[in-house]
């Protein structure tokens, strides 16, 4: 192994392009310690979220009592039961409602997203009219706003146009992200010309070449942004905090705040605080493992919004 | 490979205007700011002198007519959904920032008592509650910054390093452990820490073993650096000296100032740092990644050992990476909202109160939208000052890491 670090340059280049460490492998100690270094680290972004899933079970006495406790000592699933409304109407967490609520909106928003950040990004990519390389500049501006300064703008907007509590208010606002839009533009122009072109011969209009043979090029850039948009509205707080007040709107982000900073009278029920945090993570967390990839890239594409 | 792609531009971004060239290939003029104002002469028909020689292959003018027409069509739904929630909203809260306003009446009807600059002046100059609040959320927002940015930077650094070597056969593994905190919802991520941290939760358990008493964290207002130096007996917490209680600035005594994150905020800073690295850590992997071969192999040729390598070759070809996972850091940690909301709302004694939760709670709890806007745009241009002063210190170093390419 350690030999081909020494082999001659032509031979490594020769290699995949992901091969073999160019200085060879650590020696035995360093590994161990990469490795125990690299395994407590792990540990430490795994524990949270097995305590969690481990909680959720728990009696809330038992919760109380043995906080790092891995087995829970008497095993139950009232926690489930009541975020269901199978038992005790939930304590005043009327879950299924955030649930539906958080469901309705991603869907919506990302539905929006993806049809309004792709017209964008392929007129702004292709597209030649007046006043494009400004309105391009602006979609970059728009990336550098901090959401939080924001907040008042919103409510202020929603509440002068009576769209403060309704759910027009809480999806419209969020049907077009900047970040969105960029990506589908560098997708856009990575696509050859020639493909439009020839639809447009084929005697195809603007809509028909957009809608069926530029588009279904984009699946790669559309999926990216279908997984981003759902992630991103299924976890968005501060605009629905603003933009709404009554408990009927009320999503999964919004209530279990309200529920775990007392808004509520929740008290201590940590099996309940976390169960509920746990089921709002799991749609998240289903489409991160089976997607990753695409979480990977936005990582790297979309660092340019926060 | 769309990873790699992604990333270059990511890299770029920051640059700003100079890398509008890269960033558009196609885009008429070369500064997206500046270029194709609508008196430019980028008029559609792409006839014109500029447009010509970059698009060999479009068809003949006549073939193009109404594209102008199109493209507004097509752009119309981002125009009218940024317009109105966006740049109208940002123009109705200054001028709200400039009135008395309670929430009730129409605040552009003259109903409500126009006081001109007035809520800025009560959180910046005049002697008052509403300046010792905001002084105090800045200088909480100011130790969050100063400890979250550098820790989730170096933390990020060092996993994607580790992830990075060949020799770990779980690398996918790891990079999706350490990664998942950040895809998950911050209120969920929040509800966690706040069981984790409690008096008797998970954390002190955990201490408790080393024969370590931990804080009852979330109700803990002590200044981590005032008790770190009270323990060791130099500044007494409870008297402190004449000169740091005497004299104060905005409002706050130097000794409160200088008194550290409380114990409830470094709960907090804990929370963001553990829930970025990830992301921090994936940015420099790529980086990590796209460090050319060849220039590995020719160090090692050269005989370098593993240090020399670190700090010769990879640390300077990440240089342009690290700037930019600083800038990001910076602004959103200016910006920490969700979880002070979830785990302490400012309590305790106002430690974990910061600038945009504090725009938050005066206007919405204390009615107060005037003074609330006028904290948010004071917390808008502070972000974009730190943005732009990032921008231009990235920008005088921008052609160094070029010659690595």
């Amino acid at each position: 192994m350690n030999a081909t670090a020494t082999a001659a340059p032509k031979a490594r280049a020769a290699a995949p392009a992901r091969g073999r460490p160019v200085l060879g492998r650590f020696p035995l100690p360093l590994r161990v310690l990469g490795y125990a270094l690299v395994v407590g680290a792990a540990l430490l972004y795994l524990l949270p979220f097995a305590l969690q899933l481990v909680t959720g079970f728990k009696t809330d006495p038992d919760a109380a009592a043995h906080p790092l406790g891995l087995v829970p000592t008497t095993p139950t699933t009232a926690a489930y039961q009541r975020l269901f409304g199978l038992s005790q109407a939930g304590d005043g967490v009327p879950f299924l409602r955030w649930l539906g609520n958080s469901t309705l909106i991603a869907v919506l928003v990302t539905a929006g997203r993806v049809l309004f950040d792709s017209m964008a990004g392929y007129a702004l990519a292709r597209m030649r009219f007046r006043g494009r390389s400004l309105l391009f500049g602006f979609v970059v501006g728009v990336m550098a706003v901090p959401g939080v300064a924001l907040l008042i703008p919103k409510f202020l907007v929603l509440n002068t146009f009576g769209l403060f509590d309704t759910y027009t208010g809480m999806i419209l606002p969020l049907m077009v992200d900047a970040a969105g839009i960029f990506i589908m533009k560098q997708f856009f122009e990575s696509i050859p010309r020639e493909v439009e072109e020839a639809a447009r011969v084929d005697g195809a209009g603007v809509i028909r070449t957009f809608w069926s043979v530029v588009l279904p090029m984009a699946r790669p850039a559309l999926i990216t942004l279908t997984i981003l948009s759902f992630q991103g509205s299924w976890n968005e707080f501060t605009h629905f905090l603003v933009a709404t007040q009554s408990g009927q709107y009320e999503t999964l982000t919004t209530g279990l705040a309200r529920f775990v900073s007392g808004g509520l009278g929740g008290g201590t029920q940590y099996p309940l605080k976390l169960a509920a945090a746990l089921l709002a993570t799991v749609p998240v967390a289903a489409l991160f493992f089976c997607f990753q990839r695409y979480f990977v890239q936005g990582a790297n594409s979309g660092a340019v919004k926060e | 490979m769309p990873f790699r792609t992604t990333h270059r531009t990511a890299r770029h971004l920051p640059r700003g205007a100079s890398s509008g060239p890269r960033l558009a290939p196609g885009a008429v003029g070369g500064d997206p700011r500046t270029a194709g104002s609508p008196g430019a002469p980028d008029a559609p028909g792409g006839s014109g002198p500029k447009a010509a020689p970059r698009t060999p292959n479009t068809p003949p003018a006549g073939r193009r007519r109404g594209e102008g027409a199109w493209g507004w069509l097509f752009v119309s739904p981002m125009v009218l959904i940024l317009g109105l929630f966006l740049v109208l909203p940002i123009l109705m809260a200054l001028w709200v920032s400039l009135l008395d306003w309670d929430g009730q009446s129409n605040p552009f009807t003259g109903q409500a008592k126009f006081v001109g600059l007035d809520n800025y002046r009560a959180l910046l100059t005049e002697d008052g509650l509403d300046r010792t609040l905001f002084a105090t959320s800045l200088r909480n927002n100011v130790y969050y910054v100063a400890l979250t940015v550098p820790l989730q930077t170096g933390l990020a650094l060092v996993l994607a390093l580790i992830v990075n070597q060949r020799l770990l056969r779980a690398r996918g593994a790891l990079r999706t452990t350490f990664f998942f905190p950040s895809v998950t919802s911050s209120i969920a991520v929040s509800t966690v820490f706040l069981f984790l941290f409690q008096g008797s939760g998970a954390v002190n358990t955990l201490l408790s073993w080393i024969g370590v008493k931990g804080p009852n964290w979330f109700a803990d207002s002590r200044g981590v650096l005032s008790t770190l130096l009270g323990g060791l007996g130099i500044v007494d917490p409870d008297h402190p000296p004449g000169v740091l209680a005497d004299h104060s600035f905005m409002g706050l005594s130097w000794y409160e100032w200088l008194s550290g994150p409380s114990v409830a905020m470094c709960t907090i800073i804990l929370l963001a740092v553990w829930t970025t690295s990830g992301t921090f850590m994936l940015i420099f992997l790529a980086a990590l990644q796209d460090i050319p071969r060849e220039l590995e192999e020719a160090a090692a040729i050269e005989g370098v050992n593993r240090r020399q390598m670190l700090r010769h070759v990879t640390l300077p070809a990440l240089r342009p990476v690290l700037f930019l996972v600083l800038t990001l850091g910076t602004i959103a940690t200016w910006q920490v909202f969700d979880q002070v909301y979830v785990m302490g709302q400012g309590a305790p004694g106002n430690t974990t109160l910061t600038p945009a939760f504090l725009s938050y709670s005066t206007a919405f709890d204390d009615a107060d939208f005037g003074q609330g806007a006028a904290i948010a745009f004071i917390l808008l241009a502070l972000i974009l000052l730190i943005t732009a002063l990032q921008r231009w210190a990235l920008r005088e170093r921008g052609p160094r890491p070029g010659r690595n390419r």
